[in-house]
């Protein structure tokens, strides 16, 4: 799989990040020099093995409907750039697929 | 030129649990900002997602009552966007294996019956509150990330907004009466988003589809895809195309806005989640589930016609939501007659709710003191008139009834011995009452029936004074 310029750009606007066009070559490059290590992998051979999405050798790990205290709201608020009353303090943005 | 809707719902229900899907986080509403939340609904380095055992068996509940096939394996995928109401910049669901598929829900249209399917059912969690102010900045209330939602997908087998209306109705009554949800509109315990494309009558083809998110009432459904299905008439008519696009309902207006043009799905860029591994649902378990499943409120409909002998619009009253109907079943239960206790609870209890804005569980009157009211009025013990009183005290003050009765002496009088010689009496004071009822003035015995009323402080049976008094003019 060849990534384009284009994909790149795609993929920074869903990230909400911008690219200028030196950035948008070198993260082209870049980006496509990742997926062909991965794509090393394509050589195993995985004739009859099972396609999986685990690896670990568990399921169905449940926890109880417990409700416990764990950090309190200045504990959380420590690593948050800005805050009003309690609230985490963001730029507006309002362009996206919101269930509120 | 004829056209025909194609509508489809998704319908979000948050499951009533005490705690979060993955985090331990108490599910809380109203709560002050950022106070129920942690470091797993944050999505830190490090911490591991953990599912809720409530949150399975809540959605194989409603999965139940829907008549969907459970699938014997599920797992969680993750949703990737970018947004401050979610800092793990994705949301955990089921995409590729979800709780259920292939339900049904039966509607009644028009006065023809027919079956809405549903496509699937999955879990996922929530996100957080954005408030957008003024000043370029939005504000952000995490206590929400987290807290298990039920998405339910309905086939497109709607055909117009009557059938959209009615599917939602009897949709949350179904998960209303499994307890899964509080399906609150007002309170975004229930959200709904809906889809619409029309096409040419005789065109196999479906149109292109608009969606349209988060409308905050059933009517507001209806009005909505009404006016979709006009305005894409008009669009189609004037040689238009259809954008498939994200409009939004303007409740002042009645109209709808283009919001966006809608991204594919594969933006979204899914992927199975590696922090949770898969889950196996056991047909034993969910049979254990099955049967505490309470009683479906088409059942509980045709018990309280056929054996309780309640009119049908008495037991749609009762039915409208489950608290109302649980009550009256402990009532019936309790002893009280159906009948009575129907009309108790959709008559008064109701209008003091209403009078007081309040819930059924916010006030004292329990089902056995209500069962022990109406079995004083069956057994002649206290008049409905009495009644009243005692069911105001009981309502305000959770006192017994009986008791009540015993303790201001108000048991109804139905004493002959000491009626007879009182209705003689005021028989023998009222000449002008007896002239006028032997004139065939039926008024007159109201009167006199009144005077006997005073005389005993409105303890006298007075089905029993009636009774005598009409014994007593017709001597004269």
């Amino acid at each position: 799989m060849k990534l384009t310029r284009e994909d790149i750009a795609h993929i920074a606007t869903l990230s909400r990040l911008s690219f200028d066009d030196k950035e948008l070559d070198k993260f082209t490059k870049q980006m496509g020099e990742i997926i062909d290590m991965a794509n090393q992998l394509q050589a195993v051979d995985t004739e009859g093995v099972p396609a999986t999405t685990q690896v670990v050798d568990r399921d169905t790990v449940f926890r109880e409907d417990q409700p416990e205290k764990w950090q309190t709201r200045s504990e959380m608020m420590q690593n948050v750039p800005d805050s009003s009353n309690g609230f985490i303090k963001v730029p507006v943005i309002i362009d996206k697929d919101d269930n509120d | 030129m004829n056209f025909k809707s194609t509508i489809g719902l998704e319908v979000h229900f948050e499951l009533k649990t005490k705690s979060k899907i993955f985090s331990p986080s108490p599910v809380t509403y109203g709560a002050d900002p950022n106070t129920a939340t942690n470091v797993i609904d944050w999505g830190y380095p490090g911490v591991l997602p953990m599912v809720n055992k409530d949150v399975y068996r809540l959605g194989i509940m409603v999965a139940l009552a829907t008549h969907a096939h459970i699938l014997p394996q599920t797992h969680f995928d993750r949703k990737n966007y970018f947004y401050p109401d979610n800092p793990k910049a994705y949301q955990i669901t089921q995409f590729f294996q979800p709780l259920a598929r292939d339900g049904y829900v039966e509607v009644e249209v028009h006065g023809k019956k027919k079956r809405i399917g549903i496509h699937e059912m999955h879990i996922e969690e929530d996100a957080g509150k954005n408030t957008h102010g003024t000043n370029g900045f939005s504000y952000v209330d995490l206590n929400r990330q987290g807290v298990p939602l039920l998405e339910v997908v309905s086939e497109p087998d709607m055909s117009d907004p009557d059938e959209a209306y009615a599917y939602l109705e009897k949709l949350r009554k179904i998960v209303q009466f499994t307890g899964a949800s509080d399906v609150k509109m007002e309170e975004g315990s229930m959200r709904v988003d809906t889809n619409i494309s029309i096409r040419p009558a005789g065109q196999e083809k479906l149109g292109t589809k608009v969606e349209m998110k988060n409308l905050n009432s059933f009517e507001h459904v209806r009005q909505s895809l009404a006016y979709e299905e006009k305005r894409q008439q008009q669009v189609l008519l004037s040689g238009g195309r259809v954008q498939m696009s994200t409009r939004r309902f303007d409740e002042n207006t009645g109209k709808t806005y283009l919001e966006r043009v809608k991204e594919g799905a594969s933006d979204y860029r899914y992927f199975p989640e590696p922090d949770i591994p898969p889950y196996k649902i056991k047909q034993s378990w969910v049979d254990e589930i099955a049967k505490t499943l309470p009683e479906s409120p088409m059942d509980r409909r045709k018990r309280y016609i056929d054996e309780y002998g309640l009119k049908p619009v008495d037991a749609d009253v009762l039915l409208q939501t489950k608290e109302s109907s649980d009550f009256f079943d402990s009532t019936v239960k309790a002893g009280g007659d159906p009948v009575l206790a129907a009309n108790w609870l959709n008559t008064q209890v109701n209008g003091y709710l209403n009078d007081h804005r309040l819930e059924l569980a916010d006030v004292k009157l329990t089902p056995e003191h209500l069962a022990a009211m109406i079995k004083l009025i069956k057994d002649g013990t206290i008049s409905s008139k009495i009644a009243k009183k005692v069911f105001a005290e009981t309502i305000a003050n959770g006192t017994d009834p009986k008791q009540y009765v015993e303790a201001k002496g108000m048991v109804q009088l139905s004493d002959v011995s000491v009626l007879g010689p009182m209705v003689t009496k005021v028989v023998d004071d009222n000449p002008q009452s007896v002239e006028d009822f032997k004139n065939g003035k039926d008024r007159a015995i109201g009167y006199l029936v009144g005077q006997i009323m005073k005389q005993t402080r409105g303890k006298a049976n007075p089905k029993l004074v009636n009774k005598l008094l009409n014994e007593e003019l017709n001597k004269r």
